[in-house]
């Protein structure tokens, strides 16, 4: 079950700088936390978030314990080709998350 | 002394009955701070569309021994679930039972699909009510109590008027008669719950109005009703009463 939102338009003009929204499903435990019986929750935050663009790195976001549950991200790329914008991350428990959409530049 | 009071209550019943929602119905969401208000509109940004988005894949998924999906009868739930929402919790013939959103959706899993029921508070549970409810975003609710409801109806009108917990506190008399005042860093909402399964940031995840009614016990001390018991229920049938004409805003974002 996908675990992610994304929102970033389908078509843009050469050049043109577009706006991404990438909205994650993530509990982000801090690693501070204990549970009822008192023993630490082990941390699992997601330690980072990568945005490559037609096969080449154009946002990245290092992330920590101070980051949010469900975290929200908003940032903006200049697209200059057609290609696919691809979004990954990776949490403490080595599970990967993956969303992309493709873009086609005209002009 | 009870008998008294019984007439007193009787007497009241009939006269209060409808003076019970407070004039102007103003949903959970005007007594949120700005910031919330607007994450509460956009439906992107809104976390509580991530559950409802969840809700999105599960009602196509196959569940069951009968691997049948929720559209498999239902169809597009754009189309299909439009409104619905805003006619819960109702009196379900066929089960002879009250029912809430979380409770039918539990009878198609049980009878149609032939799968074991949903956990109450589960995530599956909270995405599919959270992808029904957003369905009838904007609706305004329209329950309408008929004499199969009468019964359940009654005992969450008793409920919301009794004192209870250590604070010796009914729901009334932060909601009825104080609502609009500030308590603490929060102001005292009408208590309605059209815009739940909501996203609240306490809980960093959302949840149903259940877990929002058991908070409240909480908060007045008095002890949680178990999820899905019948004294939530009916509190969950008057406040939909009460709120009656509220537009669904769900899924909310609470602090």
């Amino acid at each position: 079950m996908a675990n992610a939102r994304l929102s970033v338009q389908d078509k843009a003009t050469r050049g043109e700088v577009v706006p991404v929204r990438l909205a994650i499903l993530h509990a982000m435990e801090t690693g501070f936390r204990r549970d009822i019986d008192g023993r630490a929750i082990t941390r699992n935050v997601i330690r980072f978030v990568a945005c490559r663009y037609a096969g080449r790195e154009v946002w990245r976001a290092d992330l920590s314990s101070g980051i949010s549950a469900n975290p929200y991200f908003e940032f903006f790329f200049r697209a200059d080709m057609s290609g696919e914008l691809e979004l990954t991350w990776e949490d403490d428990s080595m599970e990967k998350g993956l969303i992309r959409a493709r873009i086609e530049v005209a002009g | 002394m009870l008998r008294v009071w019984l007439l007193l209550l009787g007497a009241a019943g009939c006269g209060c009955a409808l003076a019970q929602a407070p004039l102007p119905l103003k949903a959970g969401s005007e007594f949120q701070p700005p910031a919330i208000r607007t994450l509460q509109a956009d439906e992107f940004a809104n976390p509580a569309m991530l559950w409802v988005s969840q809700g999105e894949q599960l009602w196509t998924a196959p569940r069951g021994a009968a691997k049948k999906s929720c559209a498999d009868c239902h169809g597009a739930a754009e189309k299909s679930m439009k409104g619905v929402a805003t006619r819960y919790p109702r009196f379900a013939p066929q089960s002879g039972r009250v029912l809430n959103l979380e409770g039918q959706i539990n009878i198609c899993s049980v009878e149609r699909q032939l799968a074991p029921p949903l956990e109450y508070e589960s995530d599956p549970l909270l995405a599919l009510t959270a992808w029904v409810a957003h369905q009838s975003r904007g609706m305004p609710l329209a329950v309408h109590i008929d004499d199969d409801l009468r019964a359940t109806f009654d005992a969450g009108r008793r409920l919301y008027n009794q004192r209870m917990g250590q604070l010796n506190l009914a729901c009334r008399h932060c909601h009825q008669l104080n609502w609009g005042k500030q308590l603490l860093t929060d102001t005292v909402s009408q208590g309605h719950g059209s815009g739940y399964p909501a996203y609240r940031f306490e809980w960093q995840k959302i949840g149903s109005l259940q877990r929002r009614l058991r908070a409240c016990y909480f908060g007045v001390r008095a002890e949680m009703p178990e999820y899905g018991s019948p004294d939530l229920l009916a509190l969950e049938l008057y406040l939909a009463w009460r709120a009656n004409g509220l537009a669904i805003e769900a899924p909310g974002v609470r602090k």
